[in-house]
């Protein structure tokens, strides 16, 4: 048994599954190496990523996984949840041991858990797909901020490509400080230096373009009148947008009075 | 300008909110012209109202102002509301705008009769068509078809609309001459037809020619009122597997009758009949996705539905020599059967049998929800209950027993019936 080290990226992971089977040293934990604390017990063994090692892991497992299990494991990796590199340490052995493809075997609890993270970042990208929302700046740039419990962004980043194929756009990750920039052509991943605060202070305000209230404004009154008060149902409206997701949603934001002229 | 078009946004929207359909799903527009949107996924909802519905299309009328005057309707011409009329470009602007920032999904645009049905239908359409010619849009339109209206124009409707929905509202030709005397069920199930006809006519063309015109790729739907007439739940899903069998229909809505209007002609009632819509709406996914009879549902013994339990269970519990079901041999469309599993578990239920008998621990961790299926399956042989239990008593055991605690909604309606009693 051993405490495995890894520089933190996916392909560090897929490395270290090849070191244990070279050494037949099966880990007991598996940490970043910029976090992990030396073991008193067992040996520590830092595993450098290496493309050779990775692309032999891949393909073994290639041949045992369908693309949607390979898919699941790489958004298990996204997760970032305590536990995640065992987890999915644990899920690659099995496949790689058995005969027979594990994918579905659900009474497995490695495959189940695989499972339910893939599920449960599949709803946060589906939420972060519904609930971004673009503000328009001065030079035509729609700019967006999120902070998802898990890391979708390289997830949602092809939607929104597809989508608005025609306008300038940036969404950033403001939890862990970067960003997915699309300049017409093709989308770059950007650490911006300043982002744009609305709440700053009312210069900010500046930044975004004259229509950008108008717009914001005319999205309230539609969200207040499409509501039917006879059928407020509260605990159903806070299953279906938990309060945690109001931050990004101007409908939930204060209603803006404009000057009628 | 500002306060003029949020006047009319106002207006607008609150005579279009009772149309409950807000889909966005079906369309298979892609994004290849370097435009805006795209329509090839699956549905987003993109915010919530209070009432707990989705949005997720800008749905709106072009204008309420009305020839027809249909008890039921906000919008009828001898009730006095404000009215008011959008321009084809204010309603583009509104929905470019709202999709660029990540609104919506798309537009679903109605209208209340101007003038007459082609002069109507004629400016749906002119909307649809800037948008997906002008402003290169390819998000979701949803295109309600006004009764009456010319093939050309339903034709035309469909090139650039993803769904075209013609709704029956009332759900028996009586109910419609008592309450909505200037529309008759042949001029409604004409376009619905005409529709039907063009979606065949464009799939075939297309297994011809790849390059053929899509017409309404997400298909039709329609909408039934339920409570504002006198219709028993029989005869509403004797109704909708009809449309669903002849008119190939994607979807039928049930919009449960919210007593807006002081009509004489309408039934007095204080609140929407939401449990009975919700009731209706399971009894319509059993029949479209749990390969459900709608006889097996309801009929003329018991022509309406429990509103204390789900259709599925009230079927299992009058069919209790249908059960227990093994878990592990039983075929997919009877586990389908079981109350408390849905497509989803069955999936994995019958996936996961495959590698290992299963126990119910295994359906546990595997997210089944057992509170009602534990009363009608087995496990190996195995049972979570030794004595058996009559159907009366596993309805109270269901309901009430094992701690297990009511709707709210449904209490909130049985007190009102106390109230009232």
């Amino acid at each position: 048994m051993g405490l495995y080290t890894y520089d933190g990226t996916f392909e560090g992971l897929l490395t270290v599954v090849f070191e244990a089977y070279e050494r037949k040293t099966w880990p007991h934990t598996i940490e970043q190496e910029h976090l992990a604390q030396p073991s008193m017990f067992g040996q520590n063994i830092a595993v450098t990523t290496d493309e050779e090692k990775v692309s032999r892991v891949w393909k073994g497992l290639q041949k045992k996984l369908s693309v949607g299990a390979l898919k699941a494991l790489y958004h298990t990796y996204l997760w970032e949840q305590p536990g995640f590199e065992m987890l999915l340490f644990d899920y690659m052995k099995l496949a790689i041991d058995s005969k027979e493809c594990i994918e579905d075997n659900y009474a497995a609890s490695c495959v189940l858990r695989v499972q339910q993270a893939a599920k449960q970042m599949f709803r946060e990208k589906h939420r972060m797909e519904a609930f971004v929302r673009f503000q328009k700046t001065a030079d035509d740039l729609y700019y967006a901020t999120i902070s998802p419990d898990f890391n979708v962004l390289p997830l949602i980043i092809q939607h929104f490509e597809k989508r608005y194929a025609d306008q300038r756009w940036v969404i950033y990750d403001t939890q862990r400080k970067y960003g997915a920039f699309y300049d017409l052509n093709a989308v770059t991943l950007v650490n911006l230096e300043s982002q744009p605060d609305k709440r700053t202070s009312s210069a900010a305000n500046n930044i975004f373009s004259e229509e950008e209230d108008k717009y914001k404004q005319l999205w309230q009154v539609y969200f207040d009148h499409v509501n039917i008060p006879e059928r407020k149902n509260p605990k159903l409206h806070l299953r279906h947008i938990p309060k945690r997701y109001w931050k990004y949603l101007s409908e939930k934001q204060p209603r803006l009075q404009l000057e009628t002229k | 300008m500002e306060s003029r078009i949020t006047e009319k946004l106002k207006i607008l929207a609150d005579a279009a909110k009772y149309d409950v359909s807000c889909s966005s799903s079906g369309g298979k527009r892609k994004n290849e012209n370097k435009g805006l949107g795209n329509a090839e996924g699956m549905g987003i909802c993109h915010s919530y109202t209070e009432d707990g519905r989705c949005v997720s299309l800008l749905k709106i009328l072009l204008t309420n102002h009305c020839i027809f005057d249909c008890a039921y309707c906000v919008t009828r011409k001898s009730n006095d509301v404000k009215r008011a009329a959008f321009t084809v470009q204010e309603v583009v602007d509104l929905t470019v705008n709202f999709y660029r920032r990540n609104y919506i999904e798309g537009l679903f645009l109605s209208s209340g009769i101007f003038k007459n049905a082609d002069y109507t239908m004629e400016r749906l359409v002119r909307v649809a068509k800037k948008l997906r010619q002008e402003e290169k849009f390819n998000g979701y339109i949803h295109l309600k078809t006004i009764p009456g209206a010319s093939d050309e124009l339903i034709k035309e409707a469909g090139l650039y609309a993803d769904r075209l929905s013609v709704n029956i509202e009332l759900p028996s030709e009586m109910s419609l001459q008592q309450l909505a005397p200037e529309k008759n069920y042949s001029e409604i199930l004409l376009p619905m037809g005409s529709i039907k006809d063009q979606l065949i006519l464009a799939k075939e063309e297309k297994q011809l020619f790849k390059s053929a015109p899509a017409f309404a790729p997400a298909g039709q739907s329609t909408q039934l009122i339920v409570g504002a007439s006198a219709e028993n739940d029989h005869q509403i899903l004797q109704l909708s597997n009809q449309l669903y069998k002849d008119y190939s229909l994607k979807r039928v809505y049930y919009s449960g009758y919210v007593p807006i209007s002081s009509d004489n002609r309408l039934p007095i009632i204080t609140e929407p009949p939401i449990i009975r819509e919700n009731r209706i709406y399971q009894a319509d996914w059993l029949m479209r996705f749990y390969g459900f009879n709608v006889q097996e549902i309801v009929d003329e013994q018991n022509p309406h539905l429990d509103l204390d339990i789900d259709p599925k269970l009230g079927w299992a519990l009058r069919n209790r020599h249908m059960f227990p079901v093994e878990i592990n041999t039983a075929d997919y469309e009877m586990i389908l059967r079981v109350p408390g599993i849905g497509v989803k578990s069955a999936k994995k239920i019958v996936s996961a049998r495959r590698f290992t008998p299963l126990n119910f621990d295994n359906l546990r961790q595997m997210g089944v929800v057992l509170k009602r299926a534990k009363y009608f399956i087995t496990c190996q042989t195995k049972t979570m209950y030794r004595q058996d239990f009559d159907s009366q008593t596993l309805k109270r055991r269901i309901l009430f027993g094992d701690g297990s605690v009511r709707s709210s909604l449904l209490t909130q309606q049985l007190d009102l019936f106390k109230q009232v009693g």
